[in-house]
């Protein structure tokens, strides 16, 4: 099935039904009569996008600049999703299971609250990958998101299980409230990464400047770095042989929490 | 001229000795009437329970501690959005709802009355600005007194006269209706010294000379009872959710002597053992004094599972709290009157405390012998949110329902408590005592929990069904005021309810007494302090009992 953006949306549209759940098995007409919200007005799928049916493979193809489209992909627990395009905020929100694919960027809230699947952005994310909503203390719970380009800040914010790699630098606040779970970053972290984690694992094969409440424990050659970076590497991450093999400085914290989160900096 | 006549509904007026009896109910113009005109319109009620619209006598819905608590939960309210439907407004629920959509939700359960139980004096502006907001319901406020420095140092010096003119000032300024009493005296040293608190009704307060706890206690319910307050002094005592704080409570109670005081959320302050230990249920305690003394009322205050927020003046409760929840928190203080803590809480059924506390709730509604004194509440949003009435009352209710929810907590709470052996299951019309009935005649809103002529028509009808909880939480018609809000489940208007409010007449020579202290301490000009009467775009005097 591949949808097309015909008409841009002059103010952000929110398509929670832009998803596989609820597209497959779905006539292109009944797609096209879908309820969408176009600011705080409602209106049709349709209005929007070209519908073509295609082979029921469980793949749906959405084409297009969707930097104002909001939600899509929110909530999915099966199939794929394919965008060719950028895409717009909170995409796979919610999402429990099924696989995502943006050949393009990403808005921010990238896997808001994500219990599990996968998303894979070629280019860069905004902010907040996998966090969190605003006084919710808890974000995403399982799950792979995988960046090929940066991110910006807050990624992984109260993260508590899952993998989020990030091929590029992301922004400051990586790792914030950590609860648990691991962020990978091969490029450059912001700043204050990890502030307040509790546990969890931040990897970054840069240095880094972190906060004073964070101490240095050992440099090691943990096994589960070797692991997990070759496992990002079938996955589609370029990582030099030196990442993969080199010592890592731990350091613990964050202090002013239980102390039981690690920062991991590559120490070659 | 609209009339309405309701009839062969089983009527439950308790205030009028009705109890389900089938009978018509006239309305004419707002007011209950005797009789209405031939041809009069005409609702049929048949098999349908007609009741007064209830009355919270003691819930936290305006006011910048509200404000607050709906600020810092964004959690909370995004999986409950009320959309704009027909007239009615949009908002949010949750468990501190907005204020349009508090109207409507009060109003879906019945009730046409809510009281805002603690605004500290220079939140009055403010609190009257949300409940002009709060749509539907009647309500007031109010107003804590009991942690004033300028009252404490009237106090200090046995400046007595000066004190109740003093009171009567405030209460006038602010457009209050009763006096609250917040932990007295306990926030001064809170604010002055880290992390403390009183905890003896006779220990000295830090700052004044021969100020105890209960001195301010005695002072303030003596000054409710010279003013000829509608509503005594509420009370919400020292020590709250500490193990053997019985014995305040108890203290607190005699203190009034035989002068009416009304103790609030009775419920978290009922608890044996010793401080700092796993508390036990001192509901008996507690239910013996009452049931002794005719003098003392109480709202329970009950505790119900989920989710809730702790927002009170209390503010080194809070704090207390803070350290076992690990979340976040506000803390606050207001100038020269008052503390201020909130925080997210969640009470669960696993937890010793919690399903202690829910059962000592029960304990105090189901062993009280008059429940005209022992009324309905949650404290809300503090013990629950007011959305959890129906299921309170089907507890109350249904004794089978009772023990296969007490079955579920955690067994070492349930059996310190009496919960399983008690038998005893309200009726309808106990339910419309505590919920309607009491607390108007509490408040000493006349016309307010009856169906007498005269009364105001505030009217729920609920279809009668087996399981009281269903039935409870959706009235089928809500009248306000003789006017359809509700009907056949559905909103059928939007409106305003009114404010009530006290003004006690009161010396103006005691201005001159207060304006010194203003400008040495408050950064409001004394001029700009008092609330002026266009806040109170539907306000409604009560008159005391000396007016």
């Amino acid at each position: 099935m591949r949808l097309s953006l015909h008409t841009a949306p002059e103010v952000p549209l929110e398509t929670d039904c832009l998803c596989p759940d609820q597209l497959l098995g779905k006539s292109a007409k009944e797609i096209a009569k879908l309820l969408v919200f176009h600011g705080n007005q409602r209106a049709e799928l349709g209005e929007f996008f070209h519908i073509q049916e295609g082979a029921q493979n469980g793949t749906v193809t959405v084409e297009g600049d969707l930097a104002k489209v909001k939600q899509v992909g929110a909530g999915m627990s099966d199939g794929k999703l394919r965008i060719v395009g950028n895409v717009g905020a909170h995409l796979g929100a919610e999402m429990r299971g099924g696989e995502i694919v943006v050949e393009g960027s990403a808005g921010d809230w990238v896997g808001r609250e994500m219990r599990g699947g996968r998303i894979t952005i070629l280019g860069d994310a905004g902010h907040l990958v996998g966090s969190a909503v605003r006084g919710a203390a808890v974000g995403m719970t399982g799950g792979e998101i995988f960046i090929l380009g940066s991110a910006k800040n807050e990624v992984g914010n109260g993260m508590r299980r899952g993998l989020i790699a990030i091929a590029g630098d992301s922004g400051d606040f990586t790792g914030v409230n950590l609860k648990a779970g691991t962020v990978v970053v091969l490029g450059n972290l912001g700043l204050r990464s990890g502030a307040g984690m509790v546990r969890g694992t931040i990897l970054s094969t840069q240095p880094a400047e972190l906060l004073p409440t964070f101490c240095y424990d050992t440099t090691y050659r943990p096994p589960i770095v070797r692991t997990l970076l070759l496992y990002l590497r079938r996955q589609g991450f370029t990582i030099e042989d030196v990442y993969i093999n080199g010592p890592y400085r731990r350091f613990s914290g964050d202090a002013i929490e239980l102390n039981k989160g690690e920062i991991l900096l590559y120490a070659g | 001229m609209t009339t309405l006549r309701i009839k062969n509904g089983k009527v439950y007026d308790p205030i009028n000795g009705i109890d389900g009896q089938v009978c018509d109910i006239c309305i004419q113009d707002g007011k209950i009437v005797a009789e209405v005109p031939e041809g009069s319109p005409c609702l049929d009620a048949s098999g349908m329970v007609v009741m007064p619209g209830g009355v919270d006598m003691h819930c936290h819905i305006a006011g910048h501690k509200v404000n607050l608590a709906r600020k810092f939960l964004p959690e909370d309210h995004r999986r409950d959005v009320q959309p704009r439907v027909g007239s009615l407004r949009s908002g949010v629920g949750g468990v501190v709802p907005s204020t349009f959509t508090t109207g409507y939700r009060y109003a879906t359960l019945g009730y046409t009355t809510a009281m805002e139980a603690a605004i500290p004096p220079l939140g009055a502006r403010h609190a009257l600005e949300e409940l002009n907001d709060t749509p539907v319901i009647d309500k007031g406020f109010y107003l804590l007194l009991a942690n004033n420095v300028c009252l404490n140092q009237l106090l200090a010096q046995g400046r007595m006269e000066e004190f109740r003119e003093a009171v009567a000032w405030w209460l006038n300024a602010t457009k209050a209706y009763a006096i609250k009493l917040v932990n007295p005296g306990g926030d001064e040293p809170w604010k002055g010294r880290r992390n403390a608190n009183v905890h003896d009704l006779d220990e000295p307060i830090s700052g004044f000379e021969n100020v105890t706890p209960r001195k301010i206690i005695r002072a303030l319910i003596e000054v409710s009872n010279e003013l000829g307050l509608p509503h005594p002094a509420h009370i919400h005592c020292n020590n709250l959710g500490h193990s053997g704080n019985y014995q305040t409570t108890l203290e607190t109670m005699k203190t009034a002597g035989d002068l009416r005081a009304h103790i609030t959320h009775i419920q978290f302050h009922s608890y044996g053992g010793e401080r700092g230990k796993n508390p036990t249920s001192a509901a008996r305690q507690i239910v013996e004094y009452i049931d002794a003394h005719p003098n003392i009322s109480a709202d329970v205050g009950q505790v119900m599972f989920g989710k809730a927020t702790l927002m009170t003046a209390d503010a080194p409760l809070t704090w207390l709290l803070r350290n076992i929840t690990q979340d976040k928190w506000v803390n606050a203080d207001t100038e020269c009157e008052s503390g201020c803590g909130i925080l997210p809480f969640s009470y669960q059924e696993r937890v010793y405390t919690h399903a202690l506390q829910w059962a000592i709730g029960l304990e105090l509604f189901l062993l009280a012998k008059d429940p005209w004194r022992m009324v309905l509440s949650t404290d809300h949003p503090n013990g629950g949110s007011f959305q959890n009435y129906p299921r309170l009352i089907r507890l109350l209710m249904d004794k089978k329902f009772r023990d296969e929810q007490a079955k579920k907590a955690n067994p070492k709470a349930i059996a310190q408590t009496s919960l399983l052996d008690i038998d005893r299951e309200f009726s309808l019309y106990e339910i419309a005592i505590v919920t309607r009935a009491g607390p108007a005649r509490l408040l000493g809103l006349r016309d307010k929990g009856h169906l007498g002529v005269g009364a105001d028509a505030d009217i729920t009808i609920y279809d009668e069904q087996e399981d009281k909880e269903a039935m409870f939480n959706a009235a089928r018609y809500v009248l306000k005021g003789g006017e359809f809000f509700i009907r056949d489940y559905e909103f059928c208007q939007d409106g305003e309810g009114r404010i009530f409010h006290v003004s006690p007449d009161y010396d103006p020579k005691i201005e001159q007494v207060l304006k010194p202290f203003f400008e040495e301490y408050y950064t409001v000009q004394f001029e700009n302090y008092p609330v002026s009467a266009h806040y109170l775009a539907h306000g409604v005097r009560v008159p005391t009992f000396r007016q």
